[in-house]
C-alpha cells in the first residue's frame, strides 16, 4: 500500500507540471463555467447543478483520455519502464497507484465547479441531497473513464493512440446501450438497458442513490484496472 | 552470488541467448563483454527481473529471479543501458522517489539522497540536483542513473554500459567508482570495449552471437587465447640464423623466428609463461658486441581475440539471416 501511494503522489505531482493536464482543466473548467452561466445562472431557472453534471458526463469521455493516456504509455516510450519493473513493486502496485494519482487530478478538476456551487448557494437555495448524489455519481463515473483510459495507455507507447482506444472504448460504454435500447429489442435490449451506465449516473444526479449503479460502476473500474496489470504483465512477455 | 544456468531467450523467432551458464562469486567485478547485438542486454534484463527467460535458470543470493522476483530486485540495484529517466522531474525529486520506491524509510531518505549525489559527482563541484532531468547532458544523465542504484546500497549492482556517452576524464572517474565499489559490493557491468572492461574488472565473461565465447580473469584469458608473451629484439652483427641459434641456447626460450628488417634482423623470441628473456638478450647482445636497437616485450592483447570474435558473430549472422 505504501508503494501504492508512493507513485500516486508522483503521479499526481506530475500532473501539476504537466502543461496537457493544465490544458484538460482549463477546457472543462471552461465548459463547465460556460454551461453554468448560459442556461442554469439565469432568473427563473430552476436552483439545480443537475444540468451542468449531465453535459459534464458527456465532456469527460473527450477530456479523461487526454488525462490517462501518457499514464503508462510516457514509461514504455521512455523507458522509464524498465525502471520501474525492476523496482521492488509489483504490477498491481504500479497500476493501482498511478489510478489513484489520475482519480486525485480528477478531483481536483472537479472541485473548480465548487466555484458555480457556491454562487447557487448565494443566490438560491439548491437540494444539499441533490448536489451530494450528483458528486458521488460524477467520481463515480469518471473514475471508471480513467480505469478504461489506463487500460488504453497499458496497450501501447503512443499517447495518440491510447487516447483514441480510451475514446473509442467510453464511446462504446456511453453510446451503444443507449442505442440499442432505442432500436433493437428482445434479450439484447433488456441487458443494453441493464448495463447502461449513463442511465445509473443520471439517477444519481437527480438523487437516487442506486447500489446498482455503485456496484456496475464499480465493476468496471475494476474489471479495466485488472486488465491493466494484465496487459502491464503481458508487455514482459513479448 | 549469481548464477546463470543453461539460460536461453528468444524474442520472436529470434535466438537472443543460446543457452548460457556462468557463475559471478561474491565480491567480484565482472565485465560482461561482447559486439553489439550480442546478448549482453537481454541476460542483464534477465537478471534484473525485467525479461522473463525462455528457458533456464537465474539466481542471485539463492532466490530465483522468477519465484523471488520482489526479493531479487530489491538486491539488485541496475542501471540500464542510456538510462531512461522521467524528464520533467528535477535530480533530487527523482531520487527521493526512486529512494521511497526503493524502501528507505522516510527518516533516512535526505541522507541518502545526499550521499549518492555526492558520491556521482551531482552535487560537487557543481549543484546539479535542482536541474530538471530532460536538461541533463548525457554525462550527468549517466551519473544520475548510478545515483539512483547507489540509493539502497544494494549487494549487487547490474550496470547496462556505463561508460558509454563520457568524456576521458569521466571514463576515468567511472571506473574508480567501479572500482571503488567492487570492494564490498558484487558488480556485472556490460561493455563492447574491450579496453574498458579490462582494467576495471577481475573477471571477464566475453559472449557473441548469444553464446559465451570465454570466461576467466584477464590474465588468463590473455594467456589462454593470446598465449605467453613475446619478446621482439631487432639485432645485427652475424648471420640472422646463427642470431636466432645464439638466443635460442638461452635459458626460458622455447622458440626463436627470425625475420630480416633491411641490415638488421628482427628476433620473435617466444618463452614460458612467467620468463622474461630480455635481460639476458641484452647480456648476449654485449658479450658478443652485437648492436642492438630495438628490445620489447610484446604484451599479448585481448584485442585482436575480441574483434575476431566480432568479426565471426558477423558471419554467423549473416548466414542466419537468410532463414
Amino acid at each position: 500500500m505504501r508503494k501504492t501511494l508512493i507513485i500516486a503522489r508522483r503521479e499526481l505531482l506530475g500532473y501539476f507540471v504537466s502543461p496537457l493536464a493544465y490544458v484538460v482543466g482549463a477546457m472543462f473548467l471552461a465548459a463547465s463555467n460556460f454551461w453554468f452561466f448560459h442556461r442554469i445562472f439565469l432568473p427563473g431557472q430552476a436552483a439545480s447543478m443537475r444540468p451542468l453534471f449531465e453535459s459534464m458526463a458527456y465532456l469527460m469521455v473527450v477530456a479523461l483520455p487526454l488525462l490517462t493516456m501518457r499514464l503508462i504509455s510516457e514509461e514504455y516510450r521512455s523507458g522509464t519502464i524498465e525502471l520501474l519493473m525492476t523496482a521492488p513493486v509489483t504490477d498491481a502496485q504500479v497500476v493501482i497507484g498511478k489510478f489513484i494519482g489520475v482519480v486525485g487530478f480528477f478531483l481536483a478538476v472537479l472541485a473548480t465547479t465548487l466555484v458555480p456551487l457556491m454562487l447557487m448557494v448565494v443566490f438560491g437555495r439548491p437540494d444539499a441531497g441533490l448536489v451530494i448524489m450528483g458528486y458521488v455519481g460524477l467520481i463515480l463515473l469518471g473514475s471508471a473513464f480513467l480505469a478504461v483510459g489506463l487500460f488504453a495507455s497499458a496497450t501501447t507507447e503512443y499517447q495518440l493512440v491510447a487516447a483514441i482506444v480510451a475514446g473509442a472504448i467510453l464511446s462504446a460504454l456511453v453510446f451503444l446501450p443507449g442505442a440499442v435500447v432505442a432500436y433493437g429489442h428482445g434479450p439484447w435490449s433488456r441487458l443494453a438497458a441493464r448495463v447502461n451506465l449513463m442511465t445509473y449516473f443520471k439517477d444519481f444526479a437527480r438523487g437516487i442513490f442506486d447500489t446498482r449503479g455503485v456496484i456496475l460502476l464499480g465493476t468496471v473500474t475494476a474489471l479495466f484496472l485488472f486488465l491493466s496489470v494484465k496487459t502491464l504483465e503481458s508487455k514482459r512477455w513479448r | 552470488m549469481i548464477e546463470v544456468r543453461n539460460l536461453t531467450k528468444w524474442y520472436g523467432r529470434v535466438l537472443a541467448v543460446d543457452n548460457i551458464s556462468f557463475e559471478v562469486a561474491v565480491g567480484q567485478v565482472v565485465g560482461f563483454l561482447g559486439p553489439n547485438g550480442a546478448g549482453k542486454s537481454t541476460t542483464l534484463k534477465i537478471l534484473t527481473c525485467y525479461l522473463p527467460a525462455t528457458g533456464g535458470r537465474v539466481s542471485v543470493d539463492g532466490l530465483d529471479v522468477l519465484a523471488d522476483s520482489l526479493a531479487v530486485r530489491r538486491r539488485i540495484g541496475y542501471m540500464p543501458e542510456r538510462v531512461p529517466l522521467p524528464g520533467e522531474m528535477r535530480v533530487r525529486e527523482y531520487l527521493t522517489y526512486r529512494a521511497a520506491l526503493r524502501d528507505i524509510p522516510v527518516s533516512r531518505r535526505r541522507a541518502a539522497v545526499d550521499r549518492a549525489a555526492e558520491r556521482c559527482w551531482l552535487s560537487t563541484p557543481e549543484d546539479m540536483t535542482r536541474r530538471r532531468l530532460d536538461q541533463l547532458s548525457r554525462g550527468y544523465r549517466q551519473r544520475v542513473g548510478l545515483a539512483e542504484v547507489l540509493l539502497p546500497d544494494p549487494p549487487v549492482l547490474v550496470l547496462d554500459e556505463p561508460m558509454i556517452g563520457l568524456d576521458p576524464a569521466q571514463i576515468r572517474a567511472m571506473r574508480e567508482l567501479v572500482t571503488a565499489l567492487g570492494a564490498d559490493h558484487t558488480v556485472i557491468l556490460s561493455s563492447h570495449i574491450l579496453a574498458e572492461v579490462e582494467q576495471t574488472c577481475s573477471h571477464l565473461v566475453i559472449i557473441a552471437g548469444g553464446r559465451i565465447a570465454a570466461t576467466g580473469t584477464p590474465a588468463e584469458l590473455r594467456r589462454r587465447v593470446v598465449g605467453p608473451s613475446r619478446i621482439i629484439a631487432e639485432l645485427k652483427g652475424a648471420e640472422p640464423d646463427e642470431l636466432a641459434a645464439a638466443v635460442a641456447a638461452l635459458d626460458g626460450v622455447s622458440d626463436v623466428q627470425h625475420a630480416r628488417a633491411g641490415k638488421w634482423t628482427r628476433l620473435t623470441i617466444s618463452g614460458d609463461d612467467e620468463s622474461d628473456a630480455r635481460s639476458a638478450v641484452a647480456a648476449l647482445a654485449a658479450e658478443k658486441g652485437y648492436p642492438l636497437r630495438e628490445l620489447r616485450r610484446d604484451v599479448a592483447s585481448l584485442e585482436e581475440f575480441f574483434v575476431q570474435i566480432t568479426y565471426d558473430q558477423s558471419i554467423t549472422q549473416a548466414r542466419r539471416e537468410p532463414a
